[in-house]
């Protein structure tokens, strides 16, 4: 009977069992999670505190998943070492567990800078699992001053999950642009404006020199006084377990389509990973979702002696701030198409007869067809683009394309 | 297994099937008191081109992408059968994302709508297919899988 072992609890880690179980049923899975809840919606972290979720619904899967799959889980157990000489998995209480195949799942950790006299702020959180929810839930009262560092996608929705509950939210961000690895500057401003329509307060291309206690002095001399401090300035794949197993790494594990390392029998999978952005041809890390179930799913078919490939890794992302829906996708280099109102925003990056990329705010309804021409590298010229770039619509596909995606008779 | 399929030559675009969806799925016996004077929320939706229009809804993909990136754990494979758990969909719109065919689009509250092939409401069989004047609209197996 075949050995599995997977490190961590998250998404990648679910789609690697459903894929595992999708070969082989009778293997045995052991799951080592850190966390001790199974495993639950990440980004529905804020929509916990917002009360859209609670923590039946935050599952990802049913609670009897683990039982169905027949998995044994090591909830509150870390891993501290692979031993892939001898295909073990050294966890934090001097155990091992044995292995055929071993997956990392073990995603992105939030990166905390260093600042000067941050260790004296006695109330700071970082937004990036179900336990900061819990203790952001019980630090924050009506008329606590929140102050959040980072303006990227993690910081904004902690901002909107936490604006019901506390007196004031401010957002400060180093660059002057929010969201700035995925928005351009003018849909950045459009996304600002509405946050700060619902009460968001900013302060953009600022940095904090020090933290004292409360207080907060800005590189510009102000000081902002807070209640409680969320640093929310990036994630990093936690790949550290890699060392010494002989699997190369860059800024995340790099894997083949199949999702194995360079050491044999060592596979990665989701935010830990490092992946070629179909857009782009670059390679870089995809912290995002989809990816790390698609990933996860590959990653654990290949390892129960199946055959499944990722591949046509794209970022992308859509997310909703105080009811405003913000879309994007690829990689913004060419010719634009910009169409803009108030309300909404709407850029396509076109480059090599190729859609590359969007930013869609406000008017998302079937984006997925621009997507799907990025995924595809469908050539522009084989659909009635002047119709397609104003409304997403398969109605510009030429019929024979069309039919066949629709299963009709050509 | 079987799937809805329109006939793009027979298609009038007349968008009755997007009135008997939202029909069937309201839940109401009176079509009038279910549609009348409000916007209404079709799990289908008629594409207008300038020279042809077709009726869309969920294609029920073997491998469906919407499922796999779902981040709520809302959108699962019951079978044949794509379906979402409106309980659990937060609105998020990722499967508006990454749907090539544009066939999700929210409801009234926010949350996603797709067709279910009114498996759990009293129509019974596709309300569209039933409805559709011209019988552009099809439920069958075809060649592939
Ligand atoms: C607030 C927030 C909002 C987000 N919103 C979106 C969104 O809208 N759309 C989107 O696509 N993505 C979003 N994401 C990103 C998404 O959550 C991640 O891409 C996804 O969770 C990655 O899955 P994963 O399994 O790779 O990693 P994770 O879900 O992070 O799981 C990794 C697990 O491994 C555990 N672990 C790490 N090291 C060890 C060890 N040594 N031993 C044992 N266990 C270990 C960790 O504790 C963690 O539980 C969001 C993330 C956050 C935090």
């Amino acid at each position: 009977m075949k050995r599995y072992v997977i490190i961590g609890n998250g998404i990648a880690a679910a789609g690697c069992i459903e894929g595992i179980r999708s070969v082989d049923g009778s293997g045995e899975i052991t799951v080592i999670s850190e966390e001790k809840h199974g495993v639950y919606c990440r980004p529905l972290i804020s929509y916990y505190l917002e009360g859209k979720t609670d923590l039946e619904r935050i599952r990802y899967r049913n609670a009897d998943f683990y039982e169905r799959m027949s998995c044994r889980v090591l909830y509150g157990r870390k891993a501290v070492r692979i031993r892939h000489d001898r295909h073990e998995a050294e966890l934090d209480d001097g155990s091992a567990v044995g292995y055929d195949a071993v997956c990392l799942a073990t995603g992105a950790a939030p990166f905390v800078p260093e600042y000067e006299g941050l260790d004296t702020v006695p109330r700071r959180f970082t937004f990036t699992s179900l336990d900061d929810a819990l203790a952001l839930e019980k630090a924050v009262g009506p008329s606590s001053r929140v102050l959040i560092l980072g303006a990227g996608l993690i910081g904004l929705k902690c901002a909107e999950g936490l604006s019901g509950r506390a007196g004031e939210v401010t957002v400060c961000n180093r660059s002057p642009r929010i969201l700035s690895s995925i928005l351009d500057e003018e849909s950045a401003d459009t996304v600002r404006r509405h946050m700060e329509k619902n009460g968001i307060r900013f302060m953009l291309g600022e940095t904090v020199s020090r933290f004292e206690k409360d207080r907060a002095v800005m590189s510009g001399g102000d000081t902002v006084g807070f209640d409680v401090l969320v640093t929310a300035l990036g994630v990093r794949p936690e790949i550290s377990l890699l060392e010494g197993t002989g699997a190369q790494t860059g800024r995340g594990a790099l894997t083949d389509a199949r999702m194995e390392t360079s050491a044999a029998g060592v596979y990665a999978a989701g935010d830990c990973t490092e992946s070629e952005d179909v857009s782009s041809g670059r390679k870089r890390v995809m912290a995002i979702l989809p990816n790390a179930y698609m990933q996860g799913h590959a990653a654990g078919v290949n390892m129960a002696g199946g055959s499944e490939v990722f591949e046509k890794a794209l970022p992308m992302n859509s997310m909703g701030l105080f009811g405003l829906h913000v879309m994007t996708a690829g990689s913004y280099e060419g010719e634009t198409y910009t169409e803009k109102t108030e309300e909404s925003f709407k850029r396509l990056f076109i480059s090599d007869g190729l859609l590359k990329g969007f930013i869609i705010i406000g008017g998302c309804e079937r984006a997925g067809i621009y997507t799907a021409m990025i995924r595809e590298k469908t050539p522009i010229a084989s659909v009635d683009f002047e119709m397609l770039k104003k409304t997403a619509s398969t109605a510009a596909y030429p019929p024979q394309m069309r039919r066949k995606m629709f299963g009709g008779v050509v | 297994m079987k799937r809805i399929y329109v006939n793009e030559e027979w298609c009038l675009g007349c968008h009755l099937c997007e009135y008997n969806c939202a029909f069937a799925n309201s839940g109401l016996s009176d079509m009038a008191l279910a549609l009348k004077g409000k916007p209404i929320f079709p799990r289908i939706r008629v594409e207008d081109g300038e020279k042809i229009s077709y009726a869309v809804s969920c294609r029920h993909c073997t491998d469906p992408i919407c499922v796999k990136s779902c981040i709520a754990g809302a959108l699962s494979k019951d079978g044949d059968t794509v379906r979402i758990d409106g309980n659990r969909c937060v609105g998020c719109f990722t499967c508006v994302l990454v749907c090539p065919y544009g066939a999700l689009a929210p409801g009234e509250n926010g949350v996603m709508r797709k067709c279910e092939l009114c498996l759990d409401n009293a129509c019974g069989e596709p309300a569209c297919v039933k409805g559709c004047p011209n019988r552009a609209i099809v439920y069958e197996q075809r060649g592939e899988a």
